[in-house]
């Protein structure tokens, strides 16, 4: 449990944070608000699906929904908060390392796994619970992540889970390599996105989406990925471009993005830490227009997007700012969640606090299954 | 092994100076839990390293330990002694590598969520510490001066806006020769007061020629240190079962002579600059970041009275498509990005000032080099104030004092 003084700290940002957001655009504090579920959820269809997107390896309120970091979400605060439910007060109880992080909040339990290790979760993940409860087949849950250290993120090595059940896993950077290397020119500098070591390149474990999948699966030839990936300027850009190819050719009805890009924070250039941020609200907006875009997913699809956790405080002499997220206080362990989709409220900011790992009960509860092992709770005023 | 067994013979390892403090101070060690020693024993063991400030500090905390009764050490530390180790822990060799231990603690608080309880025990420590401390002030007040932007021609976004609320900003300010007027500023204090790395001179590029008595670090006169590190990285790398913490520990552990530095006559400041690009995160890719973390360690460390700060441009990150063709050719500058970088770290180097001792009196200022805007703050400066006076960089000095 995170202590008195970190909870005290952590309300007050989400009351500045809940502050910002109803001044600047014009919404509404949930505990004021009084509707039947039962009436909501007649609006939710029953082929949902859902979407889970992590904001992308840490970013803090003040560059992004403080006052002064709204010029850096604009997409966000324009185009998705006013349509979504707004959760300001997200704390994140666990290990403050991504990959453990992200493994968290797919598993519902804080896991203990060595971050930097290519190992499974030890918990059953959300995609082992949807696929086993319901029998649904592999193609229907997806993860799609660029950094090659989550490439175990699908699924558990839980005896009762575990391999077999869980999602299936794309590293569109991983595929790129792979897709650039068939010339005699080594891409292997491609592969380095551990911003926290970065000459260091993620070894692989677990079964890899192979380079010949792209044609079977995503209908996509090799020339023509490569020819696309010539355009874009991020990994996180790659992500969203194998998503809509995914979305087209499989609408799965879990899918899963882990953004990266943000973490280039740990270089220490803000620079570089700000684009990152702004390019990771744009590609959120353009996800939200694919869903709305895309017959399979437009009017039945609930977004939730999240960051793993925050970064550590200006004002902690044990941190260095921005860089990193090493010193555990309340800036870095806070952060917010955001819901939009059919039968949602929009408009909406909630200040409870909400645990990191209730987002796997959540997602059983919008597509009926239950996250047995899991220690969080469904947050209610999303279902 | 627990502190309790400790002899002065498993300290013959240590550097001359800092076995002679572990001798002296053993029955304090003795005395304290596990969970705490080792993070004691980490500044020990570099005390022969260490600059004339940090070894104030310690030799002043050693003796307050020294002090306490076993009683009052009870108090002082019980709820560092309610965390709980692991055996593994307890049979680490952390007296000879306290460093390790203290990273292998750190994956264990977390591991087993007792960093908050720690972060706790360490800030009530602290707190006792510092209270029967007085901190001891600057013999002059503290200056430190941040220059931005070196080679950026047009940038019309607003400059200082974390700072402005603390100072006075200037936008008419005469450019000429400004860089000289702010070191020689430095050099005048350093004649007036000389004091062992009591004023420092961190370019983020090719530094000016500047006096002796002024300490200098520059990422250029680095390049070579840069350069040979980056190497023994790459092959570390390369070696089966390497991964991101055994690399960290390895790095750690790399001295001047390892990465080509030739005995000088200051290992103190050899030691200092490998420290800075071992242990420092983007360090040895960006020069902005090497100058922020120079200048936060510097502080921190060496507790300057002066310190001026110069940020030059730093290499441009590659998109990814870039990426995607043959590597080889030298990497361009990113001058406005450098700008947003230094702007940041001049007010992180404004933060760290402000931890040190003689906060009230301390003066700062920053300015877009080549530029007419700066923004000063001193007891003497109105706060969130603007100013369209011409004025040049020395009547400004003055002005702060």
């Amino acid at each position: 449990m995170i202590n008195g003084q970190a909870s005290d700290a952590s309300r007050l940002l989400a009351s500045s944070r809940r502050d910002f957001l109803r001044s600047a655009a014009g919404l509404t504090l949930g505990s004021t608000m009084l509707g039947s579920p039962l009436a909501r959820a007649a609006n939710v269809p029953k082929k949902r699906k859902v979407i889970v997107v992590t904001f992308g390896g840490g970013a803090r309120d003040q560059e992004t929904f403080a006052p002064e970091g709204q010029e850096n979400v604009p997409n966000m605060m324009r185009e998705l908060i006013p349509r979504a439910a707004f959760f300001t007060q997200v704390v994140n109880q666990g290990i403050l390392g991504h990959y453990v992080a992200t493994a968290s909040l797919a598993t519902g339990v804080y896991e203990t796994i060595n971050n930097f290790a290519s190992l499974p979760p030890e918990h059953p993940t959300a995609f082992e619970y949807y696929r086993k409860d319901l029998r649904r087949p592999s193609s229907d849950a997806w993860v799609v992540a660029p950094s090659n250290g989550f490439n175990r993120i699908g699924e558990s090595s839980h005896r009762s889970y575990g391999p077999g059940l869980g999602a299936r896993v794309i590293l569109p950077k991983y595929l790129l390599k792979a897709a650039m290397s068939r010339g005699s020119t080594d891409y292997e500098h491609l592969l380095r996105d551990n911003y926290e070591t970065p000459y260091y390149t993620p070894e692989l474990g677990g079964s890899e989406f192979e380079l010949e999948q792209l044609e079977s699966i995503l209908k996509l030839s090799v020339d023509n990925f490569k020819v696309h990936a010539r355009t874009l300027s991020s990994p996180d850009e790659l992500s969203l471009y194998i998503v809509r190819q995914l979305m087209r050719q499989v609408a799965p009805s879990l899918l899963w993005i882990t953004m990266h890009d943000i973490d280039i924070a740990h270089a220490g250039a803000y620079s570089l830490y700000i684009e990152g941020i702004r390019r990771t609200d744009r590609l959120c907006a353009e996800l939200w227009k694919t869903i709305e875009q895309e017959p399979e997913y437009a009017g039945k699809t609930t977004l939730l997007i999240l960051p793993d956790f925050g970064r550590d405080a200006d004002n902690d002499s044990g941190g260095n700012g921005f860089q990193h997220h090493r010193t555990g206080d309340a800036l870095s362990r806070t952060t917010w969640l955001m819901a939009i989709g059919p039968g949602i409220r929009e408009g909406v900011v909630y200040d409870r606090a909400v645990d990191s790992v209730d987002l796997v009960p959540t997602l059983g509860a919008m597509l009926g299954f239950s996250a047995s092992l899991c220690r969080g709770k469904p947050i209610s005023e999303v279902l | 092994m627990l502190p309790r067994d400790l002899k002065p013979e498993l300290f013959a390892s240590y550097p001359p100076e800092a076995r002679k403090l572990a001798a002296k101070y053993i029955a304090a060690f003795q005395g304290l839990p596990l969970s705490f020693l080792p993070s004691l024993l980490r500044e020990v063991i570099d005390y022969d390293f260490k600059f004339p400030a940090e070894r104030r500090a310690l030799e002043q905390e050693l003796t307050k330990l020294a002090s306490l009764s076993p009683v009052e050490t009870g108090e002082w530390f019980q709820a560092f002694s309610a965390i709980k180790l692991s055996s593994k822990l307890e049979q680490f060799d952390w007296v000879n590598s306290p460093a390790q231990f203290v990273e292998q603690l750190s994956s264990h608080l977390w591991t087993t969520h007792q960093l908050d309880a720690f972060r706790k025990a360490a800030t009530e420590y602290a707190d006792r510490l510092g209270s029967g401390m007085a901190p001891e002030p600057p013999p002059l007040p503290r200056l430190g001066i941040t220059v931005i932007g070196r080679g950026v021609v047009n940038y019309s976004e607003p400059l200082f806006r974390k700072l402005r609320p603390q100072g006075a900003y200037f936008s008419r300010v005469r450019s000429e020769k400004g860089l000289q007027i702010l070191l020689t500023a430095v050099e005048s204090r350093a004649k007036t007061h000389p004091i062992p790395y009591g004023h420092w001179y961190i370019d983020g590029g090719q530094a000016l020629e500047h006096a002796a008595s002024v300490t200098g670090v520059s990422y250029a006169a680095l390049e070579p240190v840069r350069a040979a590190l980056l190497e023994k990285m790459r092959s570390e790398i390369a070696r089966p079962g390497m991964g991101p913490e055994m690399l960290r520990t390895v790095m750690a552990q790399l001295r001047p002579g390892d990465l080509g530095i030739a005995k000088s006559a200051d290992p103190v400041l050899d030691r200092f600059q490998v420290r800075l690009l071992t242990e420092g995160s983007g360090t040895q890719i960006f020069s902005t970041s090497f100058t922020q973390w120079a200048a936060r360690e510097a502080l921190r460390r060496a507790q300057p009275a002066s310190l001026l700060v110069r940020f030059g441009p730093r290499q441009r990150q590659k998109p990814m498509n870039e990426l995607l063709s043959p590597a080889g050719e030298k990497p361009e500058l990113d001058f406005v990005g450098s700008l947003v970088d230094a702007d940041m770290g001049a007010y992180y180097k404004w933060q760290n000032q402000q931890r040190q001792s003689g906060d009230d009196k301390a003066m700062f200022l920053v300015w877009f080099e080549d530029h007419s805007a700066a923004l000063a703050i001193s007891p003497t400066m109105p706060r969130g104030t603007e100013s369209n006076s011409e004025i040049d960089l020395a009547q400004l000095l003055a002005w702060m004092t």
